[in-house]
Parts: structure tokens; sequence; C-alpha cells
């Protein structure tokens, strides 16, 4: 299975909680932190990240990044 | 003096359009202004132009909304119950600053009314009908000629201020045959539409946005002051009337479109009779021409106002007159027309002889 | 470790905090039509016509050229700016109460004009903007604040289901019902979204996607049961499916 990781625009969240519902892998939590419109920003707060998107399609204020990541000996083979 | 082909008033009306450049026409039927639209339907296909029937008049101005923001020549007309339903988009393409070209050929109300001739939405036609601190360019001809002329002209103000112009005629004019010729003028120096329209993103560089919606209430305020900045423009640049016969009358008849050409018969036979009678006639409604009513010659001891309603261009004149001098109405309404004697009667009355 | 960006912003959206109430599927709605946009590479051509309701701003977060129109009437000015500029893509995004209460004749004669416009169609059973009040697509029993014991059929007739009735006419060539509440049914919105687009730049027709969306605010749901409830009630009122495709 595929490694991923996202980066969440932590100023942009607002808090829904959607991308946590969607996530497969539940790698995503709401934040202790305070953004400055006042809303705990998302994170991901584990490994097992599968870049499966999910979290991204389902994010209605275009907060998340998807980044796969690939081992570089894979890469280069 | 040009080629003149006799023609009905409201086919007049929309070859001048073609004339200015109008290729795009979207209406909805209503009488007495059948004839633009029919006429609209064929000739604007054949020149590569659209002719849309729209499903209602609120959908058509909506669609002349559309239109007018890709910056192109466009133009409506309907008649008085149907200028009632475009009036939300008015306001909208007012807001907007979109330039267009709004046809009233007026009818008798309110309410269905009748479809008789009649002069009664001079209030609708210059104190708005929409919503909102707006103004239209009101332009009123008197003949057919006089129509032609105004149409093409309105298409050149509508963009020079980006702002709906309408011309405001009557049931008489658009019914009547008459021979016209169309003089091809166009103003310089317009503003081009590339810079504001919809459709050139890509030579412009940049996006357009066509709205009136401002929720910053500063915003909104400068917006509007905007706007009355350039209403003082047209009202500075654009005031136009004629005035015949003034210079020593005792009495003036004022009076605009088809009511100012009877006012003008009865004042002929009247001077014959040695009745020091003129006629002021306001072309553009809005902007009014106040001042030359606030420097009449001061031989002018009174003022008749004549009109197919009960009395609205009149509040304009007592504005302009003020106290100064006595200002009377005589007003026919609901398709009928004061007649060369009725009006004759009345200027003997107000001299009291 | 290699990184490969696989999922950002669009680039025809523009990068600034949107209006929407949070778990808003609005926002989800607009990063597709700006997705469609990119991919198929129209964002100088694409001109979006926004009317009143929560998504006025549209022109706010999608850059491109733009109106907004008078509520209701957005399929009039689509139409003739079509009409007008006939090599351009043009759009409508309107919602329930806009498209189909006010401007219901507007929306019915640019369908059965068979304009070649694409028409986006947000239901979420509410007037969201002016705070919650009953819409044409409001179910039965649905409470809102002008119908606070639920919509009584009686009073208020049914939900009108918009798919099935512009199927009925003849011109319209792409007729799709979707949703945006999780991301399984975003991925098949997206397609329609992309086949509505195509479909006018083919020159194959009208085309309209209705995408069913929650308004948490005015339901008064949290975001995510808002998205369960679309689905347990919304969805049955209003079943997805493809009601007319063109050839
Ligand atoms: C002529 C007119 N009537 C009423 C309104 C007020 N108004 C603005 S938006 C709206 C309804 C919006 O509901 P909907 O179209 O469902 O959009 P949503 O906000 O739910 O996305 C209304 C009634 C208006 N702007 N113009
Ligand atoms: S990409 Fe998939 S697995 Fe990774 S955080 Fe998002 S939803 Fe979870
Ligand atoms: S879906 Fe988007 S806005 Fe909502 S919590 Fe997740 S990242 Fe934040
Ligand atoms: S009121 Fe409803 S539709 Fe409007 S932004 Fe909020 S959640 Fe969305
Ligand atoms: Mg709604």
């Amino acid at each position: 299975m595929a490694k991923g990781r996202v980066g969440v625009n932590e100023e942009r969240c607002k808090s829904c909680g959607l991308c946590v519902a969607a996530c497969p892998m539940k790698v995503l939590r709401i934040s202790d932190r305070i953004n400055s419109k006042g809303y705990r920003p998302v994170e991901q707060f584990k490994e097992g990240c599968i870049a499966c998107r999910m979290c991204a399609i389902t994010c209605p204020d275009v907060v998340l990044e998807v980044f796969r990541l690939e081992d570089d000996k894979a890469c280069n083979a | 003096m040009g080629k003149r082909f006799l023609m009905k008033g409201n086919e007049a009306l929309a070859e001048a359009a073609i004339h200015a450049g109008c290729k795009y026409f979207f209406g909805y039927p209503i009488t007495p202004q059948n004839e633009i639209p029919e006429y609209m339907s064929k000739k604007l296909p054949e020149i590569g132009g659209v002719y849309l029937q729209a499903e209602s008049e609120v959908a058509a101005v909506n669609m002349i909304f559309g239109a007018a923001g890709t910056g192109k020549r466009v133009m409506t007309s309907s008649s008085s119950p149907g200028i009632s339903l475009m009036s939300e988009g008015i306001s909208y393409i007012a807001g907007a600053e979109l330039p267009c070209v709004l046809m009233n050929v007026m009818r008798g109300g309110p309410g269905l009314g009748g479809i008789l001739p009649s002069q009664s939405d001079y209030f609708q036609a210059t104190r708005g009908g929409g919503h909102g601190d707006y103004r239209l360019l009101v332009l009123a001809p008197s003949t057919v000629q006089e129509a032609v002329d105004l149409t093409m002209l309105a298409f050149d103000l509508a963009e020079k201020y980006r702002n709906p112009v309408m011309v405001l005629a009557d049931g008489f004019m658009g019914q009547m045959m008459e021979a016209v010729e169309f003089r091809e003028t166009r103003a310089e120096g317009l503003p081009d539409p590339a810079e504001w329209a919809v459709g050139y993103m890509k030579q412009r560089g940049s996006r357009a946005l066509i709205k009136s919606l401002y929720l910053d209430p500063e915003e909104l305020e400068a917006h509007n002051w905007k706007l009355q900045a350039k209403y003082a423009q047209m009202a500075q640049h654009e005031t136009r009337f004629e005035s015949y016969l003034v210079d020593d009358s005792e009495i003036l008849i004022a009076a605009y479109g088809t009511v100012a050409r009877i006012a003008r018969t009865a004042i002929n036979e009247l001077r014959g009779e040695g009745v020091k009678v003129g006629l002021f006639r306001p072309i553009t409604l809005f902007p009014f021409p106040y001042e030359p009513l606030e420097n009449l010659p001061a031989s002018v001891r009174q003022i008749l106002t004549v009109e197919m309603s009960c009395g609205q261009m009149v509040e304009d004149v007592r504005l302009a007159v003020g106290k100064e001098r006595p200002v009377s109405m005589y007003g026919r309404v609901g398709g009928m027309t004061p007649s060369v004697d009725e009006i004759k009667d009345q200027v003997r009355k107000a001299l009291g002889r | 470790m290699k990184e490969t960006k696989i999922f950002e912003k669009p680039k025809s959206m523009i990068d600034v905090t949107t209006h929407y109430c949070p778990g808003c599927t609005h926002g989800v709605a607009h990063r597709l039509v700006a997705e469609v946009i990119d991919e198929l590479q129209i964002q100088e051509r694409t001109v979006a016509v926004a009317p009143v309701g929560c998504s006025v701003f549209l022109y706010n977060y999608i850059n491109v050229d733009s109106y907004e129109a008078a509520h209701g009437r957005a399929p009039a000015v689509a139409s003739a700016c079509k009409r007008l500029l006939p090599d351009s893509v043009v759009f409508s995004y309107q919602g329930d109460g806009d498209l189909a209460s006010i401007g219901m004749a507007e929306i019915v004669h640019a369908a059965n004009r068979g304009e070649k416009i694409t028409v986006i169609f947000i239901n979420n059973a509410i007037y969201g903007m002016t705070g919650g009040q009953m819409a044409p697509t409001t179910l039965v029993g649905q409470k809102a604040t002008t119908c606070p014991l639920g919509r009584d059929p009686k009073l208020a007739g049914y939900p009108i289901r918009m798919c099935e009735m512009l199927a009925t006419l003849q011109a319209p060539a792409y007729i799709t019902r979707v949703s945006v509440a999780k991301p399984k049914y975003t991925i098949k919105a997206k397609e329609a979204l992309t086949k509505a687009f195509q479909t006018q730049i083919e020159g194959k027709g009208f085309s309209f996607v209705e995408i069913l969306s929650t308004c948490p605010t005015n339901w008064g749901l949290r975001p995510v049961d808002a998205t369960n409830w679309l689905e347990e009630h919304m969805m049955p009122e209003f079943p997805l499916g493809v009601f007319k495709t063109p050839e």
C-alpha cells in the first residue's frame, strides 16, 4: 500500500471534522491549537497515511495537500 | 440629403438600432410595440446577430444583462406593463453599469390599462421604477425621424456612460408612417469594452466582474456616489430640449413626444390669431432641462403643461419654474389624446381670453 | 524519501478563506468546478453566473469572468452571454430557492431552448442565505424557519425533483444528479461536472448537474451528521443518477 502524508494549511481550516470522518486510516484529528479565525485546525497525528486523498476530496475549504512518499530506491528503479 | 424610406415608426426604431450596430435583441411580445421584435426576428439572423424571444420580460431584461456584459450593442423593447416587469433587472443593469438600450412604447395604465398611446410612464422612466438610487438616460422623440436619430444616439450615450438608456416613445409614434433617413453617425472615443466586459480575459490578462453587490456599506456608498457623479456629468453634457417661438411668448406650452407635435400645430394656429404662445419641449427627460426653464425670457408669464397623463412631467416643470410663474396642466389619459382645439382652448382659458 | 504532491488547490481557485460555514459542501462543489476548469484548460474562456444565495460570492473564489445575477435569473443571463460569445464556456451556479422557486421559468426555458450552457444546481433543501426558510426542495416533515412544524404537503406541496422534471423536455443533452456529501459521491460528482462541461464544449447542448449538498447551519446539524442526514433523508427523495445523456 502507498505511503503518504498530508499538509495542512492551518489558517484555512474550519474544524468541521469532515476529513477526520473520511480518513479510512484514522490518522487525522482536530488539534489543540487555535488559528487566527478561532478554529482548531486538523492535524495528522500518526503515521499510516496511505495517500488515498479522501480527506482532501471531502474538505470544503481546500485546506489539505496530499503527498505520496516513495523510497528513493524504488523511485530510481 | 440621404436616401429616405417610408416606414412605420416601430420598424424605423428597429432599423435605427441595426444602423447603430445593434445585432442582439431580446424581448417579449406586447402591444403596441410588436413590430419591433418582429422586424428584429427577420433582420438580425440575416446579419449574423441574435434575436431571442424570451419567456417573459423578466427573462428578457436579464438576457440584456448577460448580453450587455459582453460589451456589445444590445437592446430590448417593450410597453408599459412589460417595463414594470423589467424594472428589477434595469436596476441591476444600472448598478452594474452596463450599456444597453431599452425602448418603451408607452400604453395606458395602471395595471393592464389599455393598448392605446399614453405618456403615463414618465415617473417610471425618470424616477426609477426599480429600486435604488439609479437613473436612466431618457430620450423622448416627437417624430419618427427624431426617434431614429435618438435611437442611434442612445447606443452612443449608453456606451459613453456605461448606463442603460431608455427611448420613451408612445403608441402613436410606433404606428405612424413617415419618411425617414438613417444618418450614419457614431461618437468617437467611446470606452473600449475590452477594458471591462466579459470575454476578454486572455487579452486583458485579468477577468471581468459584472456585479451590483457591495455588502460593505462604505463600498456601496462610494459606488453610489460614483454613479451620482456620472448622472451629474449627464446633466451637464447631455441635456437636450427644443424651444419654439419662446422669445416673445406670454405663455409657454411644455410638452414632449407626440403631444409636443400636436401642441406645435395649436401654437401655429394661435399665432395666426395673434396669441403669443411658444413651445418648450424636453428631449431628454432625464437629465431634465431645468436650466432653460429657470431662465425664461421676461415676457413669459405662465406655463401650460400638456401631457397624456394625469400630470407627471408637470412636477419637473414646477421644480424648474418654482413660484415665479404659474404652471397649469392639461392632461388626457387612457389612450385619449389632447386635440389641437382642446389645447387652443386651454391656452385661451389660461390667458383669460 | 521522495515526495510527490498528489492533491493541491486548483489553479483557477483564488487563494482566500471562503465565507461558507464550517463543513458547508458548497466549498466542495466550488473546488470541483475549479478542478474541471483547470483540467479542461478553459479558465480564460469560462464565464460564471452566480445569482443570490450563499454562493453569490462565487466570483471571490473562482478566477474567471463572472456575473452576479438577480435572484433566479442566472439561466437568462447565461443564455444571452453564451449566444453572444459562442466560444466561451458559460455556467450558472444556483441554489434550490433560486433555481426551483423564483427562477423556475428561466431554468425551464433555458433547458427547453437547449441553450449550450452548463447549470450547476446546489440542492440543500433549504434557503441557506436568508436563514433557513422552506425551499421548494425541503423534504416533507423537514423543519425550516417558515415551516416550524415541518413541511406539510397539504399546505406547501411536495419537494420538486428538478432533474426528473427537466428530463421530460426534448432539448436538454445531459441531466444528472450527484452529491458531494462524502468522498465516494464527490468523485462521481466530478466526473459528472467534467461531462457537463464537455457536453457544452462539444456543442451538444444544455447540461444540468444537480448536486445534493449540505447546509449544516440551517439544518441544525454538525457537519458530519449533516452528511449522514443527506444520505439517509435526501437521497431517497432525490435519487442519484443520470436522467439524460448525449447521443
Ligand atoms: C428578488 C429577491 N427576492 C428575495 C431575495 C432574498 N434571497 C436571497 S438568497 C435567497 C434564497 C437562497 O436560497 P437558495 O437559492 O436555496 O441558496 P442557498 O443559500 O441555500 O445556497 C433569497 C430568498 C433576493 N435577493 N431577491
Ligand atoms: S490521504 Fe487518505 S489516509 Fe492519508 S490522511 Fe488523507 S484520508 Fe487519511
Ligand atoms: S475538512 Fe478541511 S476544514 Fe474541515 S476539519 Fe478537515 S481540513 Fe479542516
Ligand atoms: S448557511 Fe448553509 S448553505 Fe449557507 S454557507 Fe452556511 S451551511 Fe452553507
Ligand atoms: Mg438552498
